[in-house]
């Protein structure tokens, strides 16, 4: 009859991990191909509207952005809640982002200058007063194509 | 000794997985996958230090005024309206049908491909609004606005090519945003009343 080997420890063969590396590998290819580097550390928390007729964003490095909301926890006892304008990596006022906007566009390449965008990433629950402050200053700074930053929504 | 021979060692790669686990989550970490999406706008230039306070007087019957006040009521033309409302409320004031007294005028245009067509190129849509009004609640008007001209770009593209306005070639895009050119004026900013 059939032998049962009961005194015997059958060991369970070890999974063949070989091919893992591949595996990872090929999803560390996918993350870096689909996501971009974060370029600044946002010290503003914002959620922005959404929107319908949304386009996509073309072409990342003519576009610069403002974002403008609460500052984070971290910021809250030192900028205080209100509502706060972030250039870069710092809290700045209005009166700075005319002078930023130069600026950024110096640093870019001088071909691409006249199609410079900028994008307004801006807090839903944020009242107008600021982004029209804002909107006038790009004006003054001849940075005419905007972006007001949306989620798209069916 | 025997000249047997000798394998090279394999190289134990049992870490590599550790490797590739590590750039995955650093990776995951400092990058972002948001794609950035947004309504695309144009503001006009600033105005000239020496230019006179000439306000373009256009006809009453052309300017459509979208007004949105600090409780994010909105009013289109004379009326308290929803933002639903709106973009249907705006593409009757850019169509006129029935050449309406009270809707802009109806002029002839030539463009290229379609050729002689009677449009209300006078029109203006001018949106105002207020410092206390919510970004949220203007970006919606905007939204219906540019709804609005998306709708009809759409239509006329449909009847003309039988396609939509995304699927045509470059030169018939542009002669259809020619046709319905996005004329939307924002005001001067003015406070009214009160914080």
């Amino acid at each position: 009859m059939g032998k049962f080997n009961k005194s015997g420890k059958k060991e369970m063969p070890a999974l063949n991990t070989s091919s893992l590396p591949d595996l990872i590998f090929t999803l560390l290819f996918f993350f870096m191909i689909v996501t971009t580097m974060r370029e600044v550390t946002l010290k503003v928390q914002f959620r922005v509207p959404s929107a319908t007729e949304t386009e996509k964003l073309e072409k990342k490095s003519l576009v610069t952005f403002i974002y403008v909301g609460k500052p984070t926890q971290e910021f809250i006892n030192k900028m205080g809640a209100g509502t706060r304008i972030q250039l870069n990596d710092a809290f700045a006022e209005v009166s700075q982002v005319q002078d930023y906007i130069i600026q950024e566009r110096a640093n870019m390449a001088e071909a691409d200058q006249p199609f410079m965008q900028v994008s307004l990433k801006v807090d839903k629950d944020c009242k107008m007063g600021i982004v029209t402050d804002i909107k006038q200053a790009l004006r003054q700074a001849y940075a005419l194509k905007i972006n007001y930053s949306a989620a798209q929504r069916q | 000794m025997a000249k047997g021979n000798r394998k090279v060692p394999d190289i134990n790669s049992s870490s590599t997985a550790d490797i590739a686990f590590l750039l995955l989550i650093f990776f995951l970490i400092t990058t972002s996958m948001d794609t950035d999406r947004g309504l695309v706008r144009k503001l006009p230039p600033p105005p000239e230090k020496d230019q006179k306070q000439t306000d373009m007087v256009a006809k009453k019957r052309n300017v459509l005024i979208v007004k949105i006040n600090m409780n994010n009521e909105i009013m289109c033309g004379d009326s308290y309206i929803t933002v639903d409302q709106l973009k249907n409320r705006v593409k009757e004031f850019i169509l006129n049908e029935n050449g309406d007294e009270n809707l802009p005028e109806l002029s002839e245009k030539n463009i290229p491909i379609f050729g002689k067509v009677m449009l209300t190129a006078k029109h203006v849509i001018s949106l105002q609004n207020d410092r206390g009004t919510s970004y949220d609640a203007y970006i919606g008007v905007q939204n219906e606005i540019v709804a609005a001209y998306n709708d009809l770009r759409n239509e006329v593209s449909q009847k003309q090519f039988g396609k939509s306005y995304s699927e045509l070639t470059e030169d018939q895009q542009a002669a259809v945003r020619q046709y319905y050119p996005q004329k939307i004026s924002e005001a001067e900013p003015k406070s009214y009343g009160g914080k």
